[in-house]
């Protein structure tokens, strides 16, 4: 008898706790700068975010709740957002955030927590770096290289590829190994690589000596403010080969400092423009809802990384059955062709979104969104 | 390599040693009347390429018009900080006026950054500029060939100033001793603004044809030439107009080359030029040039 009433006790322990744990609503806790320096991206962001919470208001029939805290651009008040999601709000996710260091700052807090992080826009490696719990739906910044091997090698049929590398930017040679590892693997032949320092003018004898090897194509992974000149300067010294580059190439002022010479330029982006020909079921959505609630106001890139941030969390409850943080941060990291705003995404070992990447082509002085591809690694 | 493309790799060092020479020619003048390495050079260099663009996009001066504008501007700016940052210092120890001139470049530097943005402008060129000539194989820019002369016309124009003129007589008393120099009736400051007038002018001068070459403005577009120029005069010979014309030469040469017979150090171009500074420094201090100087009893 006693024995029984004990277990009866522990049943009904069990449960009211259990109850308590599955409240009525899932609580994800959104940390953005949507002040200071980044506070541009980060409205963006949590416009896209918010568009998602709006279109998608429940998961597993219970209520979405957002939390919304600004990080002010700053690292250190990026931990304390983060700090005030998981202790005050107590929430079972997170989304943020623009910028790699603020990211950094605050996955810090949420991995002790064993809370997950998923990061808008955040492309630098170390964010997801030995991380159990940080995710982000963009792709890192080398992988970038890849989508141009690829995009070079099997749309534009080029063979031969030469780089030119910025030895001085982590960025710039990351890009480089990925593009000449796809590029390789695909059957291609990297015929010349040649460095710079950043701060450079002079290309005349690097691009003296590309030219002179014969390539298809040129690779250039670097920033606008050499980019622009070294297209200038291959122009003159009588380039015929196509040139292509990454998203730090995406500035307005390219055409006016390149003039002809950048004409026919390739660079790869994020996978999503409002003009975009093959949208993904969730894109044409997205689309549509931002004309419908923010009238006359520019789509970006970064709006529909904060819709997928949102959405991709909710898949993952869906395929967990359950809202709680370490099931959400299992779904997550078995994340597989998930078809978001900005393409496929699948979720790698390290965490990293692999998904289309965009190219933009320059053409006539104007910018044009040629289409996605997806790299071969 | 054949032939055209090394024919092709001697233009571009020709192109770029000259311009290190039209840059070393200014502070090499400076230094050897003053004793004093001007790091505000660089700066100078950048805002007379960007007096000269605003002249052009902002007023629609015609080309010849606006240069000029902007090199006497540039050389105006050069009198005023030598008034301000170097006159007060005269009588203090050399190594002053150093670290004021260091202060000099990073103002200016700054102040650049504030008013001028620091995103890269676009610089427009006049046709004629555009078009390269092309030989058999080998291209060669209009400029490749104007900026070798320049810097020629430049050098023989500051050797006629300093040896065939009453302030160039003057110049030649101070760099031998500034004191004397007052005391023989030398207008000392007078001769002092006005050096610093040309030095700042020749500056604007390499700055434009810079901009010309490497089409695009920043705040910080003077730093690495202004070192490489640094490195050049010190080669050639500190002090010494000549030598600093043949050590720009030879620098735009031995990068260049460098490249195109070690693709693979393309990245360390830069330390070799160092690498040649430091040489240079512990074997031959002088330089190629460069005199003697006397230790004063």
């Amino acid at each position: 008898m006693r024995k029984m009433l004990l277990l009866c006790l522990a049943l009904v322990l069990g449960f009211a706790n259990a109850a308590l744990a599955a409240d009525d609503t899932v609580k994800i806790g959104v940390f953005l700068p949507l002040t200071g320096q980044n506070a541009f991206g980060g409205q963006l962001e949590l416009e896209g975010v918010q568009l998602a919470a709006k279109e998608n208001p429940t998961v597993l029939g219970k209520k979405v709740e957002l939390f919304v805290v600004d990080n002010k651009s700053d690292k250190v008040e990026a931990a304390n957002a983060v700090k005030r999601l998981i202790e005050k709000e107590k929430v079972q996710a997170i989304i943020g955030t623009y910028g790699s260091s603020l990211a950094m700052a605050g996955g810090e807090v949420s991995e002790k927590a064993g809370i997950p992080q998923v990061g808008t826009s955040c492309t630098n490696p170390l964010v997801t770096q030995g991380k159990k719990y940080i995710f982000r739906v963009c792709f890192i910044d080398p992988y970038q290289g890849a989508g141009a091997a690829t995009y070079a090698y099997k749309t534009l049929g080029l063979k031969k590829a030469a780089m030119l590398v910025d030895l001085a930017s982590d960025y710039s040679v990351g890009l480089s190994k990925f593009f000449s590892k796809s590029f390789t693997k695909l059957g291609g032949q990297v015929v010349a690589t040649l460095n710079y320092q950043s701060g450079d003018q002079d290309f005349t004898a690097q691009l003296t000596k590309i030219i002179s090897e014969k390539p298809d194509v040129l690779f250039i992974p670097s920033y606008f403010a050499e980019g622009a000149i070294i297209m200038k300067q291959a122009k003159e010294l009588g380039a015929t080969f196509k040139i292509m580059g990454g998203d730090a190439m995406d500035n307005p002022k390219i055409t006016d400092i390149g003039g002809s010479a950048v004409e026919g330029f390739v660079h790869t982006t994020f996978p999503y423009d409002p003009s975009m020909k093959n949208m993904t079921e969730m894109a044409k959505k997205f689309t549509a809802g931002w004309k419908a609630q923010y009238p006359g106001k520019e789509l970006n890139v970064n709006a529909a990384l904060g819709y997928d941030a949102y959405m991709i969390i909710l898949d993952a409850i869906t395929r967990a059955g359950k809202a709680d943080p370490e099931s959400i941060a299992k779904a997550l990291a078995a994340t597989k062709g998930f078809q978001g705003v900005t393409g496929a995404t699948t979720i790698n070992e390290t965490h990293d979104a692999e998904k289309p990447v965009g190219l933009v082509v320059i053409k006539d002085g104007k910018k044009i969104y040629e289409g996605e591809i997806t790299p071969e690694l | 390599m054949n032939s055209a493309t090394f024919i092709q790799h001697m233009l571009n060092s020709l192109t770029l040693g000259s311009l290190y020479a039209l840059v070393a020619i200014g502070y090499t003048m400076v230094y050897g009347i003053l004793r004093l390495i001007n790091f505000a050079h660089s700066e100078m260099f950048m805002l007379g390429a960007y007096f000269v663009f605003w002249g052009i996009t902002l007023a629609n001066l015609p080309w010849p018009v606006a240069m000029v504008i902007a090199i006497v501007v540039t050389a105006t700016l050069g009198i005023v900080v030598d008034q301000v940052a170097y006159r007060p210092l005269r009588d203090a120890p050399r190594i002053s006026a150093l670290i004021s001139s260091i202060g000099v470049s990073f103002f200016l530097q700054n102040v650049a950054i504030v008013f001028f943005q620091a995103i890269p402008r676009e610089v427009y060129r006049p046709q004629w500029l555009e078009d390269p000539i092309i030989m058999g194989g080998v291209r060669v820019l209009p400029l490749t060939l104007f900026v070798p002369l320049l810097s020629l016309a430049l050098m023989l124009g500051l050797i006629w100033i300093v040896y065939r003129t009453k302030a160039g007589l003057g110049m030649r008393a101070i760099s031998k001793d500034i004191e004397t120099s007052y005391l023989m009736g030398v207008p000392v400051n007078r001769i002092i603004a006005l050096t610093f007038g040309i030095g700042s002018a020749l500056a604007a001068a390499s700055g434009i044809m810079w901009a010309l070459r490497y089409p695009q403005l920043q705040p910080i577009m003077g730093t690495i030439p202004g070192f490489k120029a640094f490195i050049a005069a010190v080669f050639g010979g500190i002090g010494s107009i000549q030598g600093a014309v043949i050590g720009g030469l030879a620098l735009g040469f031995i990068e260049i080359m460098t490249v195109a017979f070690f693709p693979d150090l393309a990245g360390y171009r830069d330390a070799f030029a160092f690498v040649l500074l430091i040489a240079v420094l512990m074997f031959k201090p002088t330089g190629l040039l460069g005199e003697r100087l006397e230790d004063k009893v």
